[in-house]
This record gives structure tokens, C-alpha cells and sequence, in this order.
């Protein structure tokens, strides 16, 4: 399983901070459940959990950002499925590989910048 | 609770971009406050590498860090993310390496044929714009790397990630 884990986990960890959080919640584990057996609206979810609508709605938007829920509005009725509309999979996808490479270029920034004030003194130790 | 001081203004962020430029390539650009050799010398020392390559915000911890920058050198970087007990490695080896200019290397830790990296670095008033351009060996590798990285398709990802759960479930139990 480790194996199995560990080439998953060589392109996709890069999303996991979001989907655990959104796994956290036993109410947001049990709406997975549920739409992995059939698409429902926040309304049935809602009565299902025996939640307000509001409350149902804040949980169905976490398992939004997170990219484990999509949901689409048709008429005065919002339905939530699992999953992204492969388009939307691939944007999120590169949104997380930029935000990736955005906190190293953070990081990177102050090695830059030591660098730079370390020339500036060692080149001044020269010119002594 | 702002520590910062009204002499110490925050300079301004250098945006970073990520593009799907084909079928084939990634690109990510950044540009960086400093001259190119600095740049370059930052992705090619292993031990200054290391200190930006697994960022803690992003709840990783580099484990070790080997980079032999010539042309037939290898790397290899291990790290861990905070979800997971097993580290990860990435490793392959350089075919290009022009001082200050250009580097580019293989990434061998995935099935098949991974993509090739080559980072460019252009000086330009004594900042560097920074281009990272993966090619992939086709287009159904880019898409298997976005699709094994993304949430749905959801059956066997769904799997995975219950078994995740369970062992995450079994280590916090145990401690």
C-alpha cells in the first residue's frame, strides 16, 4: 500500500492540505459518502443531516475549495456532485503546483537576498 | 500584533506564474531581487537548495538534499510532508549546466519516462527573471500527472484516500 501511496503521493500531496481539512468534519465525510452514491442538492443534504441550509452550505463550500465536490445551479436548484469538471481539475491542478513553487520562491527570496548582503560586505572587505 | 517597523516598508512580492504553454509543457516564471549568479547559485549549492526547496509553510521538512551540478551529476532530494509517514524522493541527473545561464535536468522518480526541466535565468538590471519549463515525454503524461494529482475521477482516488485515512487514523491512535 506504501507503494501505491508513495507514487500518488509524488504529484499529489500538493493538494492534500486542503482535502484534509475538508476530511476532518464527519458531517463533510458523510456528504462524500453520500454523493458518491448519487448527485443531490443542498437542500436534501441539508434535511439529510439534519442541518440549516447555511450550515450545509458552509460545509459543501469547503469541500469545494478543497476539489472533492462540484457544483452546478439550475434554475433555483444548486446540485452537488463529486469530483471537478476536468478543465476546472486541470486549473486547480496548476493554481496548487503555482502556490507550490510560490512558497519556495518565498523562501528563495531570502537566500537571494543573504546572498546579496554577503557580496556587498565581503566586497567592501576587498576594497579595504 | 504587526511586528513590522514603519522604516522597514515590505518590498513588493514577485508574482509567480504557472502556465500549461501545450500539450507537453509547464511553465512557471518568477523574477528575483538580485543578480543572476546569486540565482543560480542558490538552485545549485545543496546546502542553500535546501533551505528553500521544502518550504515549511507548505508543511513540508526536507530530510537531505544532494545536488552534483555538471553535466552527467546527479541529484536527489528527499522531504516529507506533515500528512504522511513515508518521505518522498525526487532524483535524476543534469544534462545541461551553463554557469549563471541555464540548467537542465531529468526527473526519474516517476514510471516511464518523466519530464525534463530546464530553468533559464536572465539578468536584467540587477533583477533575474527565472524560467522553469518541464517538457513532457507526451501528452498523456502531463494529463496522467494532472489527473493522479487531482480529486476526481473519483473511484480509485477516493480509495486511496481512505486508506490514508485509516493508516492516518492507525498513527494517531499509536501516539
Amino acid at each position: 500500500m506504501y507503494y501505491i501511496l508513495n507514487h500518488m503521493v509524488q504529484y499529489t500531496w500538493i493538494g492534500f492540505d486542503a482535502s484534509f481539512a475538508a476530511l476532518s468534519d464527519a458531517t463533510r465525510r458523510g456528504v462524500l459518502e453520500h454523493l458518491g452514491r448519487t448527485d443531490a442538492s443542498i437542500t436534501d443534504l441539508a434535511e439529510k443531516f439534519h442541518m440549516t441550509l447555511t450550515g450545509m452550505k458552509k460545509h459543501v463550500g469547503v469541500l469545494e475549495q478543497a476539489g472533492l465536490v462540484t457544483t452546478e445551479k439550475v434554475g433555483r436548484v444548486r446540485t452537488c456532485k463529486l469530483g471537478l469538471r476536468r478543465l476546472e481539475e486541470e486549473a486547480a491542478w496548476i493554481e496548487r503546483y503555482r502556490q507550490l513553487w510560490d512558497a519556495r520562491f518565498d523562501e528563495l527570496d531570502k537566500v537571494v537576498e543573504e546572498l546579496k548582503r554577503k557580496e556587498t560586505v565581503d566586497g567592501r572587505k576587498k576594497r579595504q | 500584533m504587526d511586528a513590522r517597523r514603519d522604516s522597514e516598508p515590505t518590498p513588493m512580492k514577485n508574482p509567480t506564474t504557472t502556465e500549461r504553454k501545450s500539450d507537453r509543457e509547464l511553465v512557471v516564471t518568477r523574477t528575483f531581487n538580485g543578480p543572476a549568479h546569486i540565482v543560480f547559485e542558490a538552485w545549485t549549492k545543496p546546502e542553500l537548495l535546501k533551505r528553500w526547496w521544502a518550504p515549511k509553510s507548505f508543511g513540508l521538512t526536507m530530510i537531505s538534499c544532494e545536488a552534483d551540478v555538471r553535466v552527467g551529476g546527479t541529484y536527489r532530494l528527499v522531504f516529507r510532508h506533515d500528512a504522511f509517514p513515508e518521505p518522498m524522493a525526487f532524483f535524476g541527473r543534469y544534462i545541461e549546466v551553463t554557469p549563471h545561464a541555464r540548467l537542465v535536468w531529468t526527473n526519474e522518480e516517476g514510471e516511464g519516462g518523466g519530464q525534463v526541466t530546464t530553468v533559464t535565468f536572465e539578468e536584467q538590471g540587477g533583477k533575474t527573471l527565472l524560467v522553469m519549463h518541464d517538457l513532457y515525454p507526451s501528452k498523456e503524461a502531463l494529463d496522467a500527472a494532472i489527473a493522479s494529482g487531482s480529486t476526481s475521477g473519483t473511484g480509485e482516488t477516493f480509495e486511496q484516500l481512505d486508506e490514508l485515512l485509516v493508516t492516518l487514523g492507525a498513527s494517531v491512535k499509536r501516539s
